[in-house]
């Protein structure tokens, strides 16, 4: 039977709850169960497309138009895993929001347009991971953008409007030089077919093909928050409720490292820039720490941790091999779940405490243990320390780099340690003030809903899950990394003769040339 | 492929009015800035596409002599795609104005801190070395006053 259909489906049920959900916008419970049945189903499609596309890419050419002429949705094994995480990990965000609205009421819930608004963010998010074409990606960021504009700005609070007004106009400027991008390679290739771009790039003269690979690098790596590219981050993401930053600093970053992963080694495949990206990888890491040792405010210190990580999935893109690829696709897993799950502890421990501020937190440890326990696992596997799936990464990284060898190599490998020592530091000095140390005012007696700490709970479990089964996923992040050097199964399966793809529209104009 | 000089020029001029707006402090210029500099790739688009031509419509014109029709069907996309972003921009700097009187771009929350930090060790700095008053009156008079003046006060004192 043929499956094709189904990657279609992660981007349209999205869309399609979200005209449901609006429509039904006086009807809060309907709009939570509404959401959360769409996402769980598409969860199902996504674990189904990681095991159909272990015996090759899945594409889908949507309309029945042939692929270099109609969009096509292509799953390979990177796309499927990527969003078989990003899903697992905006259903468990979205249970954890849905509980917090359902404990305040009506009146404190997050305003009608919520619900909407995340299940487009999840198509967006999708169709970025499944497109198979320069364009769709395009498209599919200004709808997770547009989403994420919605999100960051609900209820227009001073900071909300503050912190908001600059994450939209970066993010513009962001999608604009990822347009110039693509006009650049439809004037040289004259197609935006992913894999018809890299049949013709290579013909391209190298130095319009440098320029193209820059501004892409240049659009992607603002989106992934790569350093000097990444001042925006820690404070935009911090002034959103909980649950929004939980999913955008799960999410939002590591599309623009997926897209990276894509076009640099589909398009580009004799990375010219591994030195340059490398050099990024290492200034990030290390900026990024030294800038949460110095945070006194939980929920940015996590937001700057996140910008120094996003280093080591950078890392592995530089390293260019097989090994370093796959640990840096299995880091970037690793890292959607373990971020999304620290930021929706956080939003409990600010609902417990009252603030983020760690001045002023205090004596958790006795008021909420539970707190404790799942703070610590996800912290410490950020931190990797085995036997966690962060250690995992990271070993895999620095075992590439060492195999490797080149001198860049050993510093990125020196940076790696560093910046996992600082991180450890870092989150146990947030543990220890916000758990150990003598609050300084009574904490508020506040109760949290059960059903916020199954979630996170749910979520920290799987991180544990990614821990303990790095023997497969492992296996399959290495595969995903060999069939994307390999580059040969992602164009034969969208363009069987490198011509045309499969669509109808080639029967039909085979008739039509036959006719005349 | 072949396209019109006109149109690159009109393209770079629209990108460098878009990132002199782009720069400004105040919401509805980097608006309009924006709509500038997504005009200019529109037309970057355009340029992609090669020379002008027929409507492409089969059995209308010859495949050569046809308008490229994917380029103007991405151009409307992104058209139509900061259209809405531009209406949300419009929307938040209006709810800005409410809120602050203003539509100016505020900054960072860290940026305000280290300058604030930067202030204090300057005052820190200068608190620590004391000086003779009468040296310090010296440096610190009012430029503005000639010498003249201050005497004359000085008298009026007396």
């Amino acid at each position: 039977m043929n499956m094709n259909f189904l990657v279609a489906l992660p981007v349209v049920f999205p869309i399609l709850g979200a005209g449901l959900s609006l429509a039904s916008a006086s009807l809060r419970r309907l709009q939570g169960w509404i959401s959360i049945s769409i996402l769980s189903i598409v969860l199902t499609v996504a674990l189904a497309l990681v095991l159909l596309s272990r015996s090759g890419p899945i594409v889908l050419d949507v309309g029945g138009w042939s692929s270099p002429v109609g969009v096509s949705l292509v799953a390979d094994r990177l796309s499927s895993i990527m969003l078989l995480t990003s899903v697992t990990v905006t259903l468990a965000v979205l249970v954890y929001s849905v509980a917090q609205g359902a404990a305040d009421g009506d009146d404190a819930a997050p305003i009608a347009v919520y619900h909407p608004a995340f299940l487009l963010l999840s198509a967006g998010v999708s169709n970025a991971f499944l497109s198979g074409d320069l364009f769709n990606i395009y498209v599919g960021f200004e709808l997770l953008l547009m989403a994420s504009f919605v999100l960051i700005t609900l209820g227009g609070t001073h900071d909300r409007i503050r912190a908001g007004t600059v994450y939209i106009v970066v993010s513009l400027i962001s999608s604009v030089v990822l347009l110039m991008a693509i006009a650049f390679a439809y004037a040289a290739a004259g197609t935006v077919n992913l894999a018809q771009l890299a049949l013709r790039l290579p013909d391209v003269d190298p130095g319009v093909r440098l320029a193209i690979q820059t501004m892409m690098l240049i659009g992607f790596g603002i989106k992934a928050a790569i350093f000097p590219l990444s001042a925006w981050l820690p404070d935009s993401y911090p002034t959103a409720p909980a649950p929004v930053t939980a999913v955008f600093a799960g999410l939002l970053t590591k599309v623009g490292i997926y897209t990276i992963i894509r076009t640099q080694t589909l398009l580009f495949p004799s990375n010219r820039l591994d030195f340059i990206l490398g050099a990024f990888a290492i200034v990030t890491m290390l900026v990024g720490i030294l800038g949460a040792v110095a945070q006194h405010d939980i929920k940015r210190l996590l937001s700057f941790t996140l910008v120094s990580h996003i280093g080591y999935m950078v890392w592995g893109i530089s390293s260019s091999t097989d090994d370093g690829l796959g640990a840096g696709i299995y880091y970037a897993v690793h890292h959607i779940t373990v971020q999304t799950a620290l930021f929706l502890v956080v939003g409990l421990i600010e609902r417990r405490g009252g603030t983020t501020s760690l001045i002023k937190l205090g004596s958790l440890a006795k008021v909420a243990p539970i707190l404790a326990v799942l703070y610590l696992i996800p912290a410490l596997n950020l931190a990797g320390i085995p036997p966690l799936s962060g250690f995992m990464g990271k070993v895999g990284l620095i075992q590439a780099s060492v195999s490797r060898g080149l001198p860049i190599d050993w510093w990125l490998i020196a940076a790696g340690i560093v910046t996992s020592l600082l991180t450890l530091y870092a989150v146990t000095r947030a543990w220890t003030m916000m758990f150990w140390q003598e609050a300084p005012e009574e904490m508020p007696e506040k109760t949290i809903p059960r059903a916020m700490v199954v979630s996170t709970a749910a979520l920290v479990t799987v991180t544990l899950g990614i821990s303990f089964g790095a023997g497969p996923i492992g296996r399959y992040t290495w595969d995903s990394a060999t069939e994307l050097h390999q580059r040969t199964p992602y164009i034969s399966s969208v363009l069987p003769d490198d011509e045309r793809g499969t669509g109808q529209s080639s029967e039909v104009t085979e008739q039509a040339e036959v006719k005349p | 492929m072949t396209s019109s000089l006109a149109l690159i020029i009109l393209s770079g001029v629209l990108m460098a009015v878009g990132v002199y707006l782009v720069s400004e402090r105040s919401l509805s210029r980097i608006v309009l800035g924006l709509a500038s500099i997504t005009n200019s790739v529109n037309i970057l688009f355009l340029i992609a596409g090669g020379a002008s031509g027929e409507p492409p419509i089969v059995g209308q014109a010859q495949p050569a002599q046809m308008a490229d029709p994917l380029i103007q069907a991405m151009m409307l996309t992104a058209i139509v795609l900061s259209l809405g972003l531009t209406a949300f921009l419009l929307a938040v700097g209006y709810r800005s104005w409410q809120l602050f009187g203003n539509d100016e771009v505020q900054d960072d929350l860290e940026d305000k801190r280290l300058a604030k930090r930067s202030e204090a060790v300057k005052i820190a700095e200068r608190a620590d070395k004391p000086q003779r008053i009468e040296v310090d009156a010296e440096e610190a008079r009012d430029e503005t006053e000639s010498r003249h003046e201050t005497t004359s006060g000085d008298e009026v004192l007396s």
